[in-house]
C-alpha cells in the first residue's frame, strides 16, 4: 500500500560531508498491516517516516502510495495526506494549548473541506475512545491526562479517514499503565477499520505488543526485517541480536560499546562493523566486513538480514 | 542499623487552589550496599521523596515525618551541616543529565568542585581525582576539558555519575537516571552504576518509572502510587497488589505468547492529589475491587516473602 524504494535522504550542511540520514531503504506496508520500524536515536527512522508522509524530499528513490508514485505539487500532496496521516509523539508539544479538543480535531476537516464537521469530529473522538465525544468538545489540553491527550491527536488524524497511519513513538512520552491503552486502540483500529500503521520507535517491547511485522534500521539502513515473532524470537543480525539481548528478562548481555556512528561519516564495508560483537570477537574474516559493501535488502516480507554472516 | 530509614514521611505542597499531598505517610529502609528501587507513575511522588532525602524540595513544600541518614536526622541539620552530608554522604543523580550541568564549564572542573567546595582537596590532588573519576565511569582523561555540548547524553551522565562519586558518599541517589536514553546506552549506564554497588559497596537510592530497569539494578522494589508506597518486597518475587501486576504486564516480556497482540493497560488515569478518591485510592481503577474498597483504606500489610502490599485481598488470603 505505502512503499519506499531505495530511498536515499542526505542533509548537505556546509564545509562538512552530506549527512546519510536514510542509506537506500526499501520497505512496504501492506493493507491491515502494522509494521514495526525499530531503531536507536540518529539512525534515520524519523527522517524516514517524515519522508513517506511527503514532509521531506528524498535525495534519490521513490515513496509511492497504492502503486502510484507520490507527486509533491501541493495539491497531490494535500490529497495524500487524506489517505495517510502522522501521529506525533509528545501530545503536549503537537496540541495547541489555546484550542479546544474540538477545535482540534476539526482543523483537518476544515482544511479538506469536509461537510458535517460536527459529525466528522464527534465520530472521530468517539472511535479514539473518548466517549461521550461532546463531553470532551469544549476542552483545553491541560484539563486532559496525557492519555486522553494523545487520545485527541489520534482523533485528529483518523478525522480525515485515513488508509495509513504513521505514529512516531506514539507511547514514548506516555505512563506505562496508559500506554497498553493506547496501543490496544491501535489495535483495535486496524481490526475494525483496516487501518494500516508504521509505528516508528526504540520500543521492542511495542513492537511484540503490536506489529505484524518489524524493521530494525542501523544508521540509515534496514538490517533486518521479517514477520514480528521470527525476528523478535530468533534475530539472525548481531545488532537485532544485541538490541534484544539488553531486554531485562533477557539471560546473557552483549552490551555495544560506543554510540551509533556520525551518518557523515559512513563505515566501510558492513556499516555495523567498528561496533559488531561477531567481529569484536574474531569469530569471521574481518577484512570482508570492513571492505566488502552490502547489498540493500528488498522489501518482501519474508525474514531477511543485511550481515556477511548470513548471506 | 540502617544506612537510611525513612518513618512516616509525608510533603504537601501548598500551592494557590490548596494543598496538594505529593507523599502522604511513606516508610522505608535501606541497609548499607543495598539497592532499592522506587517506581511510580508521573504524579505519584517518587520524585518528591527522593528530594525530600536531602531536603531539596522548594520553599512551598512543608515535610514531616523523620529521615534518618546514618542515624542522624536531615530534617533537624542546621544549614552548615546539611550542607557537608549532601555530596559528601549522600549525593543525587538527577534525571535529564541534559540540563544538570553547567554548558559553560568544563566536564573536569564541574566534577572537581565538589571536592574544592567541601576542601576534600587541593586543587592539584582534584585535578588527579577527576581523572581517576572519568576513568571509573569509562571516560578518557582528556574529556575534562571538553564542554558538556561536545560529549554525548550517555557521556554526559557518566559525568554526572562521577560527580556524585567524587567526595565517596555512602548513598547515591539516581532520579531517573537513564531516562531519555537509548536502549543500548541505558545498558551500558546501568552495568556502570551496577558494577560501581558492587565494588565499592555503595548503597543506592534508584527512583523510575520504568519497572523493568530497576527490577535488573535493584534488590528490593518500593510501588508507589498516589503518594504512598502500595507494595515493597525482594525485586525477584512475584507482585501481590493489583496495582503492582497491572504495571508489571504494561512492560511486555518479547518471545512471551500472553503479551503477542495484546497490550495490556489499565483504563482510567491517576488520582488527582488534590482530590484523591475515598477509602482505597486505587479502587476506581482496580481491576478487582470489592465494595468495601471504597470506603475502608488497608496499610502495607505483611504478604510473605518478605512483602508487604497495601491491599485488602492480600489481607485475607494471609490471614
Amino acid at each position: 500500500m505505502l512503499a519506499a524504494t531505495d530511498l536515499r535522504v542526505e542533509f548537505a550542511s556546509r564545509g562538512r560531508p552530506a549527512a546519510r540520514a536514510v542509506d537506500g531503504v526499501n520497505l512496504a506496508v501492506g493493507a491491515g498491516e502494522i509494521v514495526a520500524l525499530v531503531g536507536e536515536s540518529g539512525c534515520g527512522k524519523t527522517t524516514l517516516a517524515r519522508t513517506l508522509l511527503g514532509l521531506e524530499r528524498p535525495t534519490a528513490g521513490t515513496v509511492s502510495y497504492d502503486g502510484t508514485p507520490l507527486s509533491y505539487r501541493a495539491r497531490a500532496l494535500k490529497a495524500y495526506r487524506r489517505e495517510v496521516q502522522l501521529v506525533l509523539q509528545d501530545p503536549m508539544g503537537s496540541l495547541n494549548p489555546r484550542q479546544t479538543v474540538y477545535e482540534a480535531v476539526a482543523e483537518g476537516p476544515r482544511i479538506h473541506g469536509l461537510p458535517d464537521e460536527e459529525k466528522v469530529v464527534a465520530e472521530a473522538l468517539s472511535r479514539a475512545g473518548l466517549r461521550p465525544p461532546e463531553r470532551f468538545f469544549l476542552r483545553y489540553p491541560h484539563e486532559l491526562s496525557g492519555g486522553q491527550r494523545q487520545r485527541v491527536v489520534i482523533a485528529g488524524a483518523l478525522a480525515l479517514d485515513p488508509k495509513v497511519l504513521i505514529a512516531d513513538e506514539p507511547v514514548a512520552s506516555l505512563d506505562a499503565s496508559v500506554r497498553g491503552e493506547i496501543l490496544a486502540l491501535l489495535l483495535r483500529l486496524r481490526d475494525d477499520l483496516g487501518l494500516s500503521a508504521l509505528v516508528v520507535t526504540h520500543d521492542l517491547g511495542l513492537a511484540w505488543n503490536i506489529a505484524d511485522r518489524v524493521a530494525v534500521m542501523y544508521l540509515g539502513r534496514i538490517v533486518e526485517s521479517g514477520p514480528t515473532e521470527e525476528i523478535l524470537r530468533a534475530p539472525q543480525h548481531p545488532y537485532t541480536q544485541a538490541l534484544l539481548s539488553v531486554l531485562p528478562e533477557s539471560p546473557e548481555r552483549i552490551v555495544l560499546t560506543g554510540e551509533p556512528p556520525d551518518p557523515t561519516r559512513i563505515p566501510t564495508g558492513c556499516r555495523f562493523h567498528p561496533r559488531c560483537q561477531v567481529v569484536a570477537a574474531g569469530n569471521v574474516i574481518a577484512p570482508t566486513c570492513q571492505t566488502t559493501l552490502l547489498p540493500v535488502l528488498p522489501a518482501i516480507p519474508e525474514p531477511q538480514s543485511a550481515c556477511h554472516l548470513t548471506i | 542499623m540502617s544506612l537510611l530509614e525513612v518513618d512516616n514521611l509525608s510533603v504537601t505542597y501548598r500551592i494557590a487552589s490548596g494543598d496538594v499531598l505529593a507523599v502522604r505517610g511513606v516508610s522505608l529502609s535501606l541497609e548499607a550496599g543495598e539497592a532499592l528501587g522506587i517506581v511510580g507513575e508521573s504524579g505519584s511522588g517518587k520524585s518528591t521523596l527522593a528530594m525530600a532525602m536531602l531536603r531539596l524540595l522548594p520553599k512551598d513544600a512543608r515535610t514531616e515525618g523523620r529521615i534518618l541518614l546514618g542515624g542522624e536526622d536531615v530534617l533537624a541539620m542546621k544549614w552548615g551541616r546539611l550542607r557537608a552530608v549532601r555530596w559528601a554522604e549522600a549525593s543525587i543523580v538527577f534525571q535529564g543529565a541534559q540540563h544538570g550541568l553547567n554548558p559553560v564549564q568544563r566536564i573536569g572542573d564541574q566534577i572537581a568542585e565538589p571536592l574544592l567546595v567541601h576542601k576534600l582537596a587541593t586543587p592539584e590532588k582534584a585535578r588527579a581525582r577527576v581523572v581517576e573519576l572519568l576513568e571509573q565511569v569509562g571516560l578518557p582523561a582528556w574529556r575534562a576539558r571538553s564542554y558538556p555540548h561536545e560529549v554525548s547524553g550517555g557521556q554526559r551522565q557518566r559525568v554526572m555519575i562521577a560527580m556524585a562519586l567524587a567526595c565517596e558518599p555512602q548513598l547515591i541517589i539516581a532520579d531517573e537516571p537513564t531516562t531519555a536514553l537509548d536502549l543500548m546506552v541505558q545498558a551500558q549506564v546501568l552495568a556502570l552504576i551496577k558494577d560501581l554497588i558492587a565494588s565499592r559497596g555503595i548503597s543506592l537510592l534508584m527512583i523510575s518509572h520504568d519497572l523493568s530497569v530497576l527490577a535488573d539494578t535493584c534488590d528490593r522494589l518500593a510501588v508507589m502510587y498516589a503518594g504512598r508506597v502500595v507494595e515493597a518486597g525482594p525485586s525477584s518475587g512475584t507482585f501481590r497488589h493489583p496495582y503492582s501486576q497491572a504495571l508489571a504486564a504494561a512492560f511486555p516480556t518479547v518471545g512471551d505468547p500472553t503479551s503477542r497482540l495484546a497490550p495490556q493497560g489499565l483504563g482510567g488515569d491517576p488520582p488527582d492529589p488534590q482530590r484523591l478518591p475515598s477509602g482505597c485510592v486505587f479502587h476506581p481503577r482496580c481491576p478487582v475491587a470489592l465494595d468495601t474498597c471504597s470506603t475502608v483504606d488497608i496499610d502495607l500489610r505483611p504478604a510473605g516473602d518478605r512483602r508487604t502490599a497495601a491491599c485488602v485481598l492480600v489481607l485475607e488470603e494471609s490471614c
